[in-house]
């Protein structure tokens, strides 16, 4: 029996980032969750993958990084959007939006 | 801001890896806790939850490597560690690297110190604004260049329409008097144009203006630009210099401008001080106005291109009008030379300067090659640490890289000491240069020298390592290496035995060059010039100032400074001449015959004129061929009296006794001279060229008085030792009239060839370089293939050959291949050696005494060179080899 694919589509990690930490800060595997979450387990967010992608963004200037205090008295790393990285997400979904759309519209002149 | 983030991120990571190590651990650690929080939370045992947790994120060390792989500072790091690498490998094995840096060092540095001589002199700009328009014009008499007339630049001036800007240019030695300390200037005599010419601007005062440059009037006024240097010299950089007047052969002139500081007069490099010509513009036939002594340079209009401007210059030449008449002797009937003033400055020494820039190249080819083979060698030995780090994961690139970064670090290390050698070589380079190599003060070692040598490196760097770096990988194939190591070890052979061939057929290529250059120099010197050149010093005196303006006053000052040299003890004889052969000098006439009529076509103004003194033949040693030599009766009043060259007398006077011909010298209207004698021909140019025509007369029986004569003094022995005394004697005569130029004669005959023996010095030293490499090369190679084939010169003992036969087996290996070099060395020596026509002299660049001699010579030191392997081999005991490995 086939697994089903639970792989993020091929470019869009950064933009479900950016999308994810826009609502708030988060640390890394709260973005994972929230991910999951909000995609019904349709995508699972590969962690080396995630922090990676972190550490890009942030290097890019989109994402600021700061170590705090969690709920639970533990240090984690949080991530949160900056002026840049909006703009940037607004690109993205813009773009994103652009293509899907063409997309579907392929899929359904074939029928 | 985000490239300051990537920067400081990743100076950050740098610096302090361990740090940035530890956020990454940190941030992953984080991760797994929450994740296995999140397990647990749903319902998992503490001990599930981790290993869940653990499982989902899989490898911690993968997931810290690929998070870590980010940034620009890891290109830093792989670059960093292949360099410490490179280091490590050459401080392990010191001496494999101070050969391959030494060699390349040679390469890099013979090539550096070339470019410095070569990239200014012929590849740079003149340092004019636009300087690629400025043209030198000479008139082309018989195809020859001679000076032009200053009617024909009247006529050029007035008639072309493709120049901008036209100036006539000749030197003269003003002596600066009423100081302290009178000294003999460079200066030049210039039309008003001439800096507009040029393109410069004086940096002080005002330039000259065609109200400056009338008709020469007795009591002036006369004007004077100055350079920066005399200015700073003489005049404490005086700004109120400006205006006032100076003191040139006792005769007021007032200074108008200085120049800049940076200016370079690359025409005559030792000028200090300008002068208006003040020429007549109704050019009296008998004047100096048409003689051809003048420089002439122009700067043609933007939008004309040279070869238009050529074309107008001869269309000129071709119709004269009226309004301009030509006298015969400046008849323009072979047109014009104009070039630009960059082909025509460096035309003398392109052909030594392109030559020697050739030799260098295939100098450093040499050296890369040694290198390339030599990394070779090496890259057998390195075969099993190549293969670990293949199965450790070295990817091919990564290989690759590291081999280059080995070469790389040669090729600095050779670099650097390159520039070391170029800059101490630098001072003999440049004592080398012939004198007439133009703008020989900006030859330095400066920034585009260096860049030049830097890039050279880089360069070699890479291409010395390209051919390593492929056989290393290859060797480096995992599990393929053992089975295949036969063959791999034969295509090694194969490539290190092209590369010997390929140095020995190059050291061939560079030998036969400098043997060609040494033949030609020998044959040269072996040139009669005509003349004794030993225990002759020869030595300028110029009169200057008002009273050397009447003509007995200059005979008389002569000949009292000859009376007082003849005095100075160890003297035997002395004369004066008005140019001496090999000086430079060039004061040329035409001469008519009256038997002869004309027009003749071979009439060009191309006779030398020499003033002198009787007794200037026997002081000479220039002998007697018929008729008897000027003495003391040929004196003003008396019948004039002329002695001609014996080339001349035949070529121009077939079959007639010259003795008693009558000739004209200069100006149909002039008076006629009667051949009282025939000497033997001299070279006045050069030893290469012997038979240009001369005619003596005495000073005194000369129309005008002569301001500057050599006086040829002869000694027994040690002539130079004289040049004090004589300095003392003509000082009791006249102690203003300085005394310059001093040389003696085979001293000049040996700077009058200095453009040949420049590329002949450093062709040899070149071809000794090589030849040691292209030795070294064969040497190693033979050495390494020896070493890994004792096993099988054992077995060949053991199986009864004996060490006569071995020897001749591995002398046999060596030959052959320096047969190969030198076969096909010959074919490049007989293409390349074309190059060299215009230095050669009396020989071909075919001469088979040569490429025999260099054949001989390269096989005699291949011999030598492969001789300490074959012995080496031929000592092979067959239990030792049957031990070995």
């Amino acid at each position: 029996m086939d697994t089903p694919n639970t792989d993020v589509i091929q470019g869009t990690l950064d933009m479900l980032i950016l999308k994810t930490l826009s609502l708030e800060p988060m640390h890394g595997f709260g973005i994972t969750r929230r991910v999951e979450q909000v995609s019904r387990g349709v995508f699972k967010v590969n962690p080396g993958s995630l922090l990676t992608a972190l550490n890009r963004l942030e290097r890019a200037g989109w994402l600021d990084a700061e170590w705090r205090q969690t709920a639970n008295s533990r240090r984690a790393k949080y991530y949160s959007l900056t002026r840049a990285g909006k703009k940037q997400l607004e690109e993205e979904t813009s773009n994103w939006s652009r293509r899907a759309s063409a997309v579907a519209r392929i899929l359904k002149t074939e029928g | 801001m985000s490239l300051w983030r990537q920067l400081s991120r990743g100076v950050r990571a740098l610096i302090n890896r361990p740090a940035a190590d530890r956020d990454i651990a940190d941030e992953i650690d984080q991760y797994l806790d929450d994740a296995a929080a999140a397990f647990e939370a749903s319902g998992l045992s503490p001990e599930d939850a981790r290993r869940a947790a653990r499982q989902q994120l899989g490898s911690v060390t993968a997931t810290r490597e690929q998070v870590r792989a980010y940034g620009w500072e890891n290109v830093v790091e792989t670059t960093i560690a292949d360099i410490r690498h490179a280091v490590r490998r050459v401080r392990r094995y010191p001496s494999q690297a101070v050969v391959a840096a030494f060699t390349l060092a040679l390469g890099i540095g013979a090539s550096t110190a070339i470019f410095s001589a070569v990239n200014p002199v012929l590849f740079q700009p003149l340092p004019y604004p636009d300087s690629g328009r400025l043209m030198l014009v000479w008139d082309a008499q018989g195809g020859a260049r001679l000076d032009v007339t200053f009617g024909t630049y009247r006529e050029l001036l007035a008639r072309s329409h493709s120049f901008e800007s036209m100036s006539v240019m000749r030197p003269v030695q003003p002596t600066l008097t009423r100081v302290a300390e009178p000294e003999r200037l460079d200066g030049q005599y210039v039309s008003a144009d001439f800096f507009r010419v040029l393109g410069v601007r004086p940096a002080l005062g005002r330039d000259f203006e065609a109200a400056d440059d009338q008709r020469f009037q007795p009591n002036g006024p006369f004007v004077a630009i100055i350079s920066d240097t005399l200015w700073r010299r003489r005049f404490n950089a005086d700004p109120e210099l400006l205006g006032r007047q100076i003191s040139l052969n006792d005769v007021p002139v007032t200074v108008i401008g200085i120049m800049p500081a940076g200016f370079e007069h690359v025409l005559s490099p030792t000028a200090e001080i300008w002068s208006p010509l003040m020429y007549d513009t109704a050019l009296p036939l008998n004047g100096r106005e048409w003689g051809h002594h003048l420089r002439l340079v122009g700067r043609v209009r933007p939008d004309i291109d040279p070869e238009s401007a050529r074309q107008e210059l001869d269309a000129i030449a071709r119709t004269t009008l009226a309004e301009y008449p030509r006298p015969q002797w400046a008849a323009l009937q072979d047109g014009f030379i104009a070039n630009s003033l960059q082909s025509e400055l460096t035309r003398s020494v392109k052909p030594a300067l392109l030559a020697v820039a050739g030799a260098v190249i295939l100098l450093l080819t040499i050296a890369c090659v040694n290198v390339t083979n030599l990394l070779l060698a090496q890259g057998a030995a390195r075969r099993s640490e190549l293969l670990v780090r293949t199965a450790l994961g070295a990817s091919r690139s990564r290989i690759t890289r590291q081999l280059l970064a080995e070469t790389l670090l040669l090729a600095s290390l050779g670099g650097i000491l390159g520039i070391v050698l170029a800059h101490t070589t630098m001072d003999a380079l440049l004592a080398l240069t012939p004198p007439e190599l133009p703008r020989a003060s900006v030859i330095t070692i400066d920034n585009s020298v260096l860049a030049f040598a830097a890039g050279l490196s880089l360069l070699i760097g890479l291409l010395v390592g390209l051919l390593p770096a492929r056989h290393g990988f290859n060797a480096g194939v995992p599990g393929g290496a053992p089975q295949h190591s036969m063959r791999i070890a034969s295509g090694h052979q194969f490539t290190r035995r092209s590369l010997v061939v390929a140095q020995v057929a190059l050291a061939l290529v560079l030998l036969v060059a400098a043997g060609l250059m040494l033949r030609s120099v020998q044959r040269l010197f072996a040139m009669p010039p005509g003349f004794n050149p030993n225990e002759l010093l020869t030595l300028q005196v110029q009169t200057a100032g008002q009273r050397f303006r009447d003509a007995g006053t200059t005979h008389r000052f002569f000949a009292q400074a000859l009376e007082a040299v003849r005095q100075v003890p160890g003297v035997t004889a002395v004369a004066f001449t008005s140019q001496l052969p090999l000086t430079g000098d060039a004061d040329q006439w035409g001469v008519h015959f009256e038997s002869v009529p004309r027009p003749a076509a071979d009439e060009a103004c191309d006779c030398y004129r020499y003033a002198v003194s009787p007794g200037y033949f026997e002081a000479m040693g220039v002998p007697l061929r018929a008729g008897r030599a000027l003495d003391a009766h040929d004196v003003d009043g008396a019948p004039l009296a002329a002695v001609i060259n014996e080339s001349m007398a035949k070529r121009r006077l077939p079959g007639v006794d010259p003795v008693g011909q009558r000739l004209h010298i200069g100006p149909n209207s002039g008076p006629w001279f009667t051949v009282v004698g025939v000497v033997g021909d001299v070279t006045q140019t050069s030893l290469a060229v012997n038979r240009s025509d001369a005619v003596y007369i005495t000073a005194e029986q000369w129309r005008f008085a002569d301001n500057a004569r050599w006086l040829v003094v002869r000694a027994h022995r040690d002539a130079a030792a004289l040049t004090p005394a004589i300095r003392r004697a003509l000082a009791s005569v006249d102690k203003d009239q300085p005394v310059i130029r001093v040389a003696t004669m085979d001293e000049r005959v040996k700077i009058s060839a200095a453009d040949r023996r420049f590329a002949l010095l450093l062709f040899e030293a070149f071809g000794i370089t090589a030849l040691i490499l292209a030795a070294i090369g064969t040497y190693s190679l033979l050495s390494g293939s020896v070493t890994e084939r004792t096993r099988e010169m054992g077995v060949r003992a053991a199986l009864g050959a004996s060490r006569f036969d071995i020897l001749t087996l591995v002398l046999r290996q060596g030959m052959t291949l320096t047969g190969i070099g030198i076969a096909i060395g010959i074919v490049g020596a007989g293409l390349a050696s074309r190059a060299l026509v215009t230095l050669l002299f009396g020989i071909t660049p075919l001469d088979a005494i040569t490429y025999f001699s260099v054949a001989l010579l390269l096989t005699v030191v291949s011999i030598v060179a492969c001789a300490m392997p074959a012995w080496r081999a031929s000592r092979v005991r067959p239990s030792v080899a049957l031990r070995f490995e």
